[in-house]
């Protein structure tokens, strides 16, 4: 078992490739391993309550633990309140963390 | 035991266009911050991170002359980055891809910044405790 | 056992014209020349650099010719020649219309479901 960290940078409302990114994330856990979604820039624009925010609910309820950037959600006015249910807001020295513990750290 | 880390990052984007950039020095900054050495490959238009000849400007439309509007320049945000990285006793280490220098004629850049190749990028990945690689679109 | 990576590349025909081949297929060809232990997955859009018979000559510029322009499925032949793995995603592939006939030989199928345990092998995934 590893450990994953998936940053997502890209939204769903303008690239079709994040629901890759998601479904990469589901079939890791699947695999075993301890998953970190980590959403940062317009990857935080579904963590927004959303019809586009159920793939990231469905993740954290399978296991994943999702993050999206605390900057990022500030930058972009999205109040912790209207975080869609499963999501957190987390400083960026999550992504240090996980390099520095040697989780594979891949970005979309 | 230390809890001294080595991280490498690959970077591609140009400064001035996308959101990427700022996160990469957002994660620089961290990384520096702790103490870290921290290695760059520049690799792409992000050889133009540390390019010296960026310059300021006014902005009217923002209502602001040169001094007031205080225009980010990169080369400035990667020198002071580096002195943190110093001060707490780690080091900001940067190489530019030599070909993408050449192809883009950014040649004057920060001092301790020196040309390189894919195989300093696979040197510092062996090295480290990991890499990321923050891909451009 | 020395470092093992897989390198993703998904963006496809960026300033390939410009530069004359893809530039992460010609990193990973630049990093096995140096005896890195790199592999190459195409997915998404660049799936479609394993098609044959793709075609970037005869581009002008006033008097200025292109001399030398991307040959993408010779740089996929050259890395896999020098050792490296090339996965190509298969619903990719079908998505965009393709048969495996359309490809060139050698690449190695992969599903989307089958990334996970994919990039079980490799201790470090790079996504260009």
């Amino acid at each position: 078992m590893a450990s994953y960290l998936l940053i997502e940078s890209r939204d769903p409302f303008e690239s079709n490739d994040v629901a890759s990114v998601y479904e990469l994330a589901a079939g890791l856990i699947q695999e075993g391993n301890e998953v970190t979604v980590f959403l940062v820039q317009n990857g935080v624009l579904p963590a927004r309550r959303s019809a586009k925010s159920q793939p990231l609910t469905g993740l954290a309820q399978i296991g994943a633990e999702v993050l999206a950037d605390d900057f990022s959600l500030r930058e972009r006015g999205i109040k912790l309140e209207r975080l869609a249910e499963g999501i957190g807001a987390s400083a960026l020295d999550t992504v240090i963390d996980h390099l520095a513990n040697g989780s594979k750290v891949i970005w979309h | 035991m230390s809890d001294k880390k080595t991280i490498t990052f690959a970077l591609m984007d140009p400064p001035y266009e996308n959101a990427r950039c700022t996160t990469a020095l957002r994660l620089i900054n961290i990384a520096a911050q702790r103490g870290y050495d921290v290695n760059v490959f520049a690799y792409e238009g992000a050889v133009g991170l540390p390019f010296t000849k960026q310059s300021p400007h006014p902005n009217a439309v923002h209502g602001h002359d040169a001094d007031e509007e205080d225009h980010p320049l990169p080369h400035e945000w990667i020198e002071a980055m580096a002195k943190t990285a110093n001060a707490n006793g780690g080091n900001l280490d940067w190489i530019n891809c030599g070909l993408c220098v050449d192809e883009r004629g950014v040649h004057e850049a920060l001092d301790f910044v020196r040309r390189g190749s894919p195989a300093d990028l696979w040197k510092w990945a062996e090295a480290s405790d990991n890499t990321l690689v923050i891909p451009t679109k | 056992m020395g470092l093992k990576v897989l390198s993703i590349v998904e963006s496809a025909y960026r300033a390939t014209i410009e530069e004359q081949d893809d530039t992460i297929l010609w990193t990973s060809t630049a990093l096995r020349g140096a005896g890195a232990n790199v592999d190459v997955l195409l997915r998404g859009n660049a799936v479609n650099y394993g098609v044959k018979g793709q075609d970037a000559s005869g581009l002008q510029f006033g008097e200025r010719k292109q001399t030398h322009p991307p040959q993408l499925e010779d740089d996929l032949q050259r890395l896999m020649d020098l050792g490296a793995k090339v996965y190509v995603t298969t619903d990719d592939v079908a998505e965009r219309g393709l048969e495996r006939n359309d490809l060139i030989g050698g690449l190695e199928p992969i599903s989307r479901s089958g990334m996970a345990k994919l990039c079980g092998n490799y201790d470090q995934i790079w996504h260009w």
